[in-house]
């Protein structure tokens, strides 16, 4: 088994396939979820791909060692993207709860007051 | 010659009172005090009438006695200045005609504003009158003064478009609306002659000003100083460019007199004139009798060496004056408005003038001198006899002369001075009228125009017999109508300025002016009374004035029997030939159907329906693209989304090509 990890190591291509399979299912979420919570999800997971990319880059394509010390700018924004998605969730919950008091919904196929 | 005065070189003065006096009266005074804008109006015109009798004074003592008044421009200013050798200027030209012409429109006017001070008394719109009749007035004396065509063409717009504005003057009344509309339209169709006469005199004009090598001292091509010069008039006749036939001299000549001859009324531009007596009164006597109608006499006058030089231009003048002074004499027998009469008389005058002008040569001045001679008293005893009809009317409430009568008791003053100038107008010794068409008539006889002399004898005939009908219907006989019964003399303020005009109808053929008159660089030629000709036109006056004695001295049985032997004669010439029913057949059933309704079915159809369409295409396109308007967050997304990946795509496809 090690020996086949060894072989076939993942390279950047197969994980960008992943994550750009992950923001894609996000978008597609948010295109099509009717709950606003759902919406609210799948937008994480679109952030959660941003992220991984991060990390990623980091990990392939900048200089691992730069006088002796190992370079974490793209793992030091995952955690950015984490924290700023944190609050953001938190926010959106409230504006959510804030809605449903208004309207008694959270379907946002209901919530077309832009057109007017 | 005597150092300039200040009104001379100030002369420009005479037609700004006025102009500043309608900007303040029109904007500032009217909404304020009707009496004050009357009276501000009044006093400015009053005041350029003292300084035209002033310049008058001035002007006539510049040279000793005996020698021939000079032709000066004391003050111009370049307006429009298109290359070198050829602008336009503004300026004041003074010589006889203009100084003469000055006082006769001063003069006038002040005693038609001091009038109009009580016969509009009362009347809406008062300060409004007289804003118009300031307006009138600056319009006016600029013309006269005018040093070049073009100023001379703008004031001349000026002049038709207060005429517009004073013939509509009672805009809720339709008859008056479309009076002033046929009065404009018929004049400014005649200007598009004039325009295209100045458009080619100038054309030719600055060629010939170009290739003069002698000091010119700022002359312009368009200034009537370089126009009537020998020099250039010979150049311009010996032209060989021909139009239609005619010489560039003829056509530009005859173009200039079309635009005189709309504003003079003459034949068959004649329409719009009896029309015109819709407007108050006061306004007839002023514009439509002693000053715009002669502008089209001033312009052929001031221009006359072209005519001259041209020849055919001046026979043109010559048959259309006298055919329209006959042909108007004819009608204004037969009419009934007391003011429509006096029109066409008016017509007739002019046409008067127009032959003296056309009779007139280089070799025999006479008739130039004759013409400025009676547009003189023309001027004065025609707008007292407007001025006294105003009187009558304004007491009578009627323009028609049946519904009048006996009115010499009820109304003594009015009464002497119409009397006074329906003598004049008749041409019986000594009133003003007499020696003006003595002058013309001697001058058609001495430069040999028989015909035209037999014309004017007739029309001086027909004149007596019309204008003493109009007076015995009018004043004598027995009162015709309730309010003829009741009439009153009008208040002062009306008959002092009638009674001048009564003087100057008396006396202003005691005037030199055909001595003062010259045309210059011709042999003066001024005889005094000729008595071959004087005989003759008392006589037939005089046999005029019986025969309207005899038909309408008493009752009109004599009259109405003449009138119904005559029968469609009679119904023609009072229909005035038919010819407003002419213009109307042309205008209505030829131009309108076949021009103007195609053109206006074009215009709605296609010109509209391409803006409509435009209209209606950018309407539909907003409605289907709102319809994507839909309020969903997620359907923005997708097309979010769609465009995103559409850019990629194409940047993509991009960056691969440029790659390669």
């Amino acid at each position: 088994m090690a020996d086949f990890l060894a072989g076939h190591a993942p390279t950047l291509t197969h994980w960008l396939v992943l994550t750009s399979a992950l923001f894609s299912i996000g978008i597609y979420g948010m295109l099509t979820r009717r709950n606003a919570v759902g919406v609210l999800m799948s937008l994480e997971l679109c952030l959660n791909a941003a992220a991984v990319n991060f990390v990623l880059f980091n990990r392939y394509l900048a200089p691992t060692n730069l006088g002796g010390a190992e370079r974490l700018d793209g793992a030091v924004m995952t955690i950015f993207v984490i924290a700023v998605a944190a609050a953001e969730v938190v926010v959106g919950m409230a504006i959510f709860v804030a809605m449903y008091a208004e309207r008694r919904t959270v379907d946002v196929t209901r919530l077309d007051a832009l057109k007017d | 010659m005597a150092p300039l005065s200040f009104v001379l070189t100030h002369a420009w003065l005479i037609p700004a009172i006025p102009l500043v006096s309608f900007l303040l009266v029109g904007l500032v005074l009217r909404p304020v005090s009707e009496r004050l804008a009357g009276a501000v109006a009044t006093l400015a015109v009053a005041t350029s009438a003292g300084l035209s009798w002033l310049l008058a004074w001035d002007f006539l003592h510049l040279v000793p006695h005996g020698q021939p008044l000079p032709s000066l421009t004391p003050w111009s200013a370049m307006w429009l200045h298109f290359q070198d050798g050829f602008g336009i200027s503004i300026g004041t030209l003074l010589d006889p005609i203009s100084v003469m012409l000055l006082v006769v429109v001063t003069t006038v006017s002040t005693l038609v504003h001091l009038y109009s001070t009580g016969y509009m008394h009362g009347e809406p719109g008062y300060a409004r009158y007289f804003a118009f009749l300031n307006l009138f007035t600056f319009s006016m004396l600029g013309l006269v003064l005018a040093p070049n065509l073009v100023q001379m063409y703008v004031c001349w717009e000026l002049v038709g478009a207060s005429s517009f504005f004073l013939i509509g003057f009672y805009f809720e009344k339709p008859s008056a609306v479309s009076a002033s509309k046929k009065a404009f339209i018929v004049t400014r169709f005649a200007d598009l002659g004039f325009f295209l006469g100045i458009l080619v005199l100038g054309f030719y004009a600055s060629q010939i000003h170009a290739g003069m090598t002698q000091d010119l001292h700022g002359l312009q091509p368009l200034d009537f100083a370089f126009l009537t010069r020998p020099d250039v008039l010979a150049q311009l006749a010996g032209l060989n460019v021909h139009f239609l036939g005619v010489g560039v001299l003829t056509l530009a000549a005859v173009l200039i007199y079309t635009g005189g001859a709309g504003k003079s009324a003459m034949f068959p531009l004649h329409i719009w004139l009896p029309d015109a007596m819709e407007g108050p009164t006061p306004v007839s006597a002023l514009i439509h009798a002693a000053t715009m109608v002669v502008a089209g006499v001033y312009l052929v006058a001031r221009c006359f060496p072209i005519f001259a030089t041209s020849g055919e231009a001046l026979t043109v003048v010559m048959c259309v004056g006298a055919f329209t002074s006959l042909f108007a004499a004819v009608i204004g027998c037969t009419q009934d408005d007391i003011k429509r009469v006096l029109a066409f008389s008016t017509l007739s005058q002019l046409g008067y003038m127009m032959f003296a002008l056309g009779v007139a040569s280089f070799a025999h001045p006479l008739g130039y001198s004759a013409a400025m001679f009676h547009l003189f008293t023309h001027a004065f005893f025609k707008a007292l006899l407007f001025l006294g009809a105003g009187s009558v009317i304004h007491a009578v409430h009627s323009n028609d002369i049946w519904h009048m009568g006996g009115l010499r008791k009820h109304m003594p003053v009015t009464h002497a001075l119409f009397l006074i100038a329906t003598l004049a107008i008749a041409g019986i010794y000594p009133f003003a009228g007499f020696f003006s068409k003595d002058e013309i008539l001697a001058a058609a006889l001495h430069s040999g125009h028989t015909v035209v002399f037999g014309v004017g004898l007739l029309v001086a005939g027909m004149t007596a017999f019309y204008m003493f009908r109009i007076y015995f219907v009018t004043f004598w006989g027995e009162p015709k109508s309730e309010h003829a019964h009741h009439a009153h003399e009008s208040p002062w303020v009306m008959l002092g300025p009638m009674s001048f005009l009564g003087v100057l109808s008396i006396g202003a053929g005691f005037i030199p002016i055909p001595e003062w008159v010259q045309l210059p660089g011709s042999p003066a030629e001024h005889e005094g009374i000729d008595l071959a000709v004087a005989i003759p036109s008392t006589i037939l006056a005089l046999a005029g004035i019986s025969l309207a004695w005899l038909l309408y001295g008493g009752a009109p049985d004599r009259a109405n029997a003449l009138v119904a032997k005559l029968g469609r004669v009679y119904t023609t010439i009072k229909a005035k030939f038919y010819f407003d029913e002419l213009y109307l057949y042309v205008t209505h059933s030829l131009i309108f159907r076949f021009v103007a309704a195609p053109i206006a079915w074009f215009d709605r159809n296609v010109v509209d329906g391409a803006v409509n369409l435009s209209g209606w295409f950018t309407r539909t396109a907003g409605l289907l693209l709102g319809k994507l308007q839909t309020g969903q967050v997620q359907t923005y997304g997708s097309w979010l989304v769609s465009g995103a990946i559409a850019a990629v795509v194409v940047l993509w496809g991009v960056l691969k090509a440029g790659g390669n």
